[in-house]
């Protein structure tokens, strides 16, 4: 059933289709609802880049070298994770300047020059011809290979066929006419084709869909698997090679030469230029399509190499050319419906390039070649003429259809002896040369427009002398003495081992000497001079894109225009209709009455010439602009002047934003101190209040005693003798509470001295126990001690170290009840510190309290026994002791049953333990 | 009959100074240790006038004397609020609360026992 008739029908239909798909689109965008606003259409849309190179030809190349197929996906996923911000700058660029191709970039870029926009469209055209060849080549073998069926016989073409009979050439015409009618219905250029993306975004999902399901059918279906096949592949040693995960064929410089190509051409082919930064409809999508599109990179390759292996175990020595086997594989199996799927797969992937990258290259010939030269020759004409649009979609149409011939005659000469993808790299190859005058043009101020010049004419003369004349000698439409003897018989100059250069591939020998002399002529002739006004002003434009400012144009023009003149001269290119309304928004947007400034100011006629980039390209505009306005020419110096102010304007703006940073930054500090330093002064508030209040608690006593004895002399001698020994001891405490108050202060400054040595702690508490050994005899209490040998030496100040002993048996003697007091002191090795503890049998303290005990002047006092008649500094200097020397003290207790208080010291250094325990021991 | 007066004091010496001092004049001198102790006294002994501390455990001096001007039994107690803390605030907070005079530690004697007087009517 798979005979013409049905081939014909089928591929109308869905072109039909497509072609709904896309009057839709256009009709929903007229009406303000878009439906490409959307960062999937978007990505999608990107994935133009997947033409029939990728739907056939990357099993043709896999058959051949295993992986070899990848980098060239590995390029622009390399990009979209890594160079989005150049897409990104692009975005911004192309918005801002009502950019409509490449072709436009560059030239207007480099001061909007005619000669640069016509050299880069010839670069273009010229390169992408042989690409759009492949398309015709895949679609139409694809077509023979369906009218033999069920036979499938390898499409043999005789270089004599007569054009009328061959099916290719009917391929092109349709393509040619489905383009026209898909790109140029009306000329809305200066908006975006909503359509023909819509379309393209449709197209792509269908060819992943086709190529995923015949993926499907022969990993599954004709074999059990990925694992089956590798497996298969093991039994035969001609193909192992193949699943190698080593680069072969190309080597490691083929692998990174592609890689970069690649990654160049994803940013500069034209219909990717197309898609991904002139019909961008908003840059937040670049944030999906980011990696989005890498995903379906991904996912259109997961089948290749297992088709590819699978293609090449089925047809083994049937002479099955490997470039067809997404399609003769379902073929050989009968499987019609999977067979008619994968044509209208790779149909998408063929029309979808051929529609897109020729929409672009239309545009570019009709903006960037034909308009200057009928600008130069026809000028009276284009002059009067009242309403050219039709002119102008005249002249797209007549390129649709030439660059379609052309690409059939590149077909016709060089077609067979390429498979699919090596005639794809020529192609990269040649949009390759644009990439040192975009990204210079992006980021270098520096470049001129004779540096663009003369680097794409180099890299462009070489690219056409290693790779494009060479593919016509092996075609034999050139003599093969080109290839072996070089020109005129100079070995030197061989196209593909130029000067010597040998040991690499076609590709990489290309790319190396295209970029020397691209790179080296663009910087080079960039250096001679510096930029005219022009190239200066637009380098502003291109280099500050991604900077907050205005449109830096229109404040570089002056000069004299009337508001009609330029309504009428966009008019005649847009319609008069379009032109009204475009002024009138105009005017509304910036608040003028229509009509009303006969003048029109620098902005406005800004506005007019980019409606009319749009349209004619930014370099014909121009000149078209200057033929009704009278432009004073600025100077040099005057527009350096512009230009340093506007650039200080900038800065002085970036200062002051700075400087309120700096501000609400240092009142935010100076808030936050300030609440600090009340935080602090409370504290202090709080400590002078508590100290004063320690002082003056004994000296109130002293002052009464003594105010008491003086006013009576006659006093009872053992009230006397009572009195000045509570006079002596409340002296003693005011002495004792200065003495710590300034100790806790040196403390907690950090300003007390210490006098760190190797101790045996059982010594100190020794020491201590004697030094209050009177206390315990006073309440009569027995004491208990628990102090081992031969514990490790601590490293530790011994007077600070005994004032904590002392202070904590002091405080276990003074809470302790006469005549049935208990006293234990006890110290302990732990892992790799010591433990000392000192529990009493007092009235222990309350769980709340237990952390109170070690803050200043908080005694936790009961008034069932005497108010304890410390200081409340002990504990917290004993504590601030023990954490100096890196331990931790603190209590455990139950109220009733006593309280514990212990503390932990960390061992010395080990080298230093040795001779003192030898000593000990 | 002597006048009654009560000693609210933790501070042990300052007790008995004051202790001391108050008896020589001819007074009766009650002593609580602590704030809850100096309120139950004042009800169960109805002193004439409290000598009252303001840091005192348990129970502070303002919350004291808060308790006894609540109290309309005790509206004829005079108190006179003792302070080792002798800011401004203080004083202020002590009168506000309803204290009829305040003395700020150390204090002379004499003066003393004059605003004891004065505040006894003597």
């Amino acid at each position: 059933m798979l005979d013409a008739p049905v081939l014909i029908a089928v591929s109308l239909l869905y072109l039909g289709l497509l072609f709904a798909v896309a009057w839709w689109g256009d009709k929903r965008a007229d009406q303000g609802r878009s439906i490409i606003a959307n960062p999937t259409i978007y990505a999608l849309s990107m994935a133009v880049y997947c033409t029939t190179w990728t739907f056939y030809g990357s099993v043709g190349r896999a058959a051949v070298s295993g992986i070899g197929f990848l980098p060239v996906y590995l390029g622009p996923t390399l990009v979209m994770a890594l160079g989005w911000f150049v897409l990104l700058k692009m975005i911004r660029i192309v918005k801002a300047n009502r950019i409509t191709s490449i072709a436009d970039f560059i030239s207007s870029r480099y001061g909007k020059s005619h000669l640069l926009g016509g050299l880069v469209t010839i670069i273009a055209v010229v390169g992408i011809i042989p690409y759009i060849a492949l398309q015709l080549k895949a679609v139409s073998s694809t077509v023979s290979l369906f009218l033999s069926y069920p036979e499938i016989v390898m499409p043999n073409r005789s270089p004599t066929l007569p054009v009328a009979a061959d099916i290719s050439f009917y391929i092109a015409l349709i393509l040619a006419a489905f383009t026209i009618v898909f790109g140029t219905r009306h000329l809305d250029a200066t908006e975006r084709h909503e359509g023909m993306v819509a379309a393209i975004a449709l197209e792509s999902g269908v060819k992943l869909v086709a190529f995923i399901a015949v993926g499907v059918f022969v990993t599954y279906g004709l074999y059990d698997g990925f694992g089956d096949i590798f497996e298969h592949v093991e039994t035969h040693p001609e193909l192992r090679h193949l699943t190698s995960a080593i680069p072969s064929g190309q080597g490691y410089t083929g692998w990174f030469a592609l890689i970069m190509l690649s990654a160049m051409a994803v940013l500069f082919l034209p219909r990717q230029f197309q898609v991904a930064v002139v019909e961008n409809v908003n840059e937040a999508h670049l944030k999906r399509a980011a990696w989005l599109f890498p995903l379906y990179l991904l996912l259109i390759n997961l089948f290749v190499l297992p088709i590819a292996l699978g293609g090449l175990l089925h047809f083994s020595g049937q002479g099955v050319d490997a470039d067809t086997f997404v399609l003769t594989l379902p073929m050989s199996q009968r499987q019609e419906g999977l067979a008619l799927l994968v044509f209208i797969g790779g149909l998408s992937a063929g029309t979808g390039m051929v529609i897109v990258e020729t929409i672009a290259l239309s545009t570019m010939v009709c903006n960037d070649l034909v308009m200057p030269l009928l600008l130069r020759h026809q000028r009276e004409t284009l002059e009067e003429a009242r309403d050219l649009s039709g002119l102008l979609l005249g002249i797209r149409r007549g390129a649709i259809v030439a660059i379609l011939l052309l690409g059939y005659l590149y077909f016709r000469l060089a077609g067979e002896a390429y498979a699919l993808v090596a005639i794809g790299l020529i192609s990269f190859s040649a949009v390759a040369q644009f990439a040192p005058a975009m990204i210079g043009g992006m980021y270098w101020r520096g470049g001129t427009r004779g540096g663009a010049l003369a680097g794409l004419s180099a890299g462009f003369l070489v690219w056409g002398y290693t790779l494009l004349l060479p593919s016509f000698a092996k075609s034999g439409w050139l003599p093969d003495g080109f290839l072996t003897q070089g020109v005129f018989g100079m070995e030197l100059l061989r196209p593909q081992q130029l000067f010597g250069l040998t040991g690499i591939d076609e590709i990489s020998h290309c790319l190396f000497w295209s970029f020397l002399a691209n790179i080296g002529a663009y910087v080079g002739v960039s250096l001679l001079r510096p930029p005219e006004v022009a190239e200066a002003t637009q380098a502003t434009v291109f280099v500050d894109a991604l900077k907050e400012s205005g449109p830096i144009g229109a404040v570089l023009w002056r000069g004299r225009a009337k508001v009609s003149d330029l309504q009428e001269l966009v008019g005649r290119f847009l319609g008069p209709t379009k032109a009204e309304l475009a002024f009138a928004g105009y005017a509304r947007r910036h608040g003028v009455g229509e009509g009303n400034a006969l003048e029109a100011d620098a902005r406005l006629v800004q506005f007019s010439e980019s409606l009319l980039a749009g349209a004619i390209g930014s370099a014909s505009a121009r000149v078209m602009v200057a033929s009704v306005a009278k432009e004073e020419p600025l100077s040099i110096d005057e527009v350096m002047h512009i230009l340093d102010e506007a650039s200080q304007l900038r800065t002085y703006s970036r200062e002051l934003e700075r400087k309120s940073r700096e501000l609400t930054a240092a009142t935010l500090e100076l808030q936050e101190a300030n609440e600090r330093l009340q935080e602090l002064d409370r504290v202090k508030d709080d400590i002078m209040s508590s100290v004063t209040h320690e002082l003056r608690t004994p000296l109130t006593s002293i002052r009464a005693f003594s105010e008491l004895l003086r006013d009576d002399p006659r006093m009872h001698l053992a009230d006397r003798v009572r009195f000045l020994g509570l006079i002596v001891s409340e002296a003693e405490r005011l002495t004792r509470l200065i003495n710590q108050t300034l100790d806790l202060a040196k403390i907690e400054s950090g300003r007390a001295d210490w006098n760190a040595c190797e101790l045996d702690l059982k010594e100190v508490i020794e020491q201590s126990m004697a030094a209050t050994s009177q206390l315990f005899r006073e309440k009569e209490a027995h004491v208990e001690l628990d102090l081992p040998d031969n514990l490790p030496l601590i490293l530790a100040d011994r007077d600070r170290l005994i004032q904590v002993m002392l202070n904590l048996l002091s405080n276990a003697a003074k809470f302790l009840t006469p005549g049935s007091g208990r006293v234990r002191v006890a110290l302990c090795r732990l892992a790799d510190q010591l433990e000392v503890c000192v529990a009493d049998n007092g009235p222990g303290i309350r769980p709340e309290d237990q952390e109170l005990v070690f803050e200043k002047f908080r005694q936790v006092g009961d008034t069932m026994t005497a108010k304890p008649s410390g200081t409340g500094l002990g504990l917290p200097i004993s504590r601030r002791i023990v954490e100096h020397l890196g331990g931790r003290l603190w209590v455990e207790s139950v109220p009733g049953e006593g309280a514990t208080f212990r503390f932990t010291l960390p061992l010395a250094p080990v080298q230093e333990q040795a001779p003192a325990l030898a000593a000990g021991g | 009959m002597s006048k009654k007066i009560l000693i609210a004091d933790d501070e042990q010496n300052i007790v008995i100074s004051i202790e001391f001092l108050l008896r020589r004049e001819g007074f009766e001198v009650l002593v609580a240790g602590d704030g809850e102790e100096a309120l139950a006294k004042v009800r169960a002994e109805r002193p004439d006038l409290v000598l009252l501390d303001v840091m005192m455990p348990k129970m502070n001096g303002f919350d004291v004397c808060q308790a006894l001007r609540a109290d309309p039994d005790l509206s004829a107690t005079r108190i006179l609020m003792l302070t080792a803390k002798g800011r401004d605030t203080e004083v202020s907070k002590g009168l506000g609360l309803g204290a009829d005079g305040y003395m700020t530690k150390p204090f002379s004697t004499k003066e003393l026992l004059a605003e004891v007087r004065k505040l006894l009517g003597m």
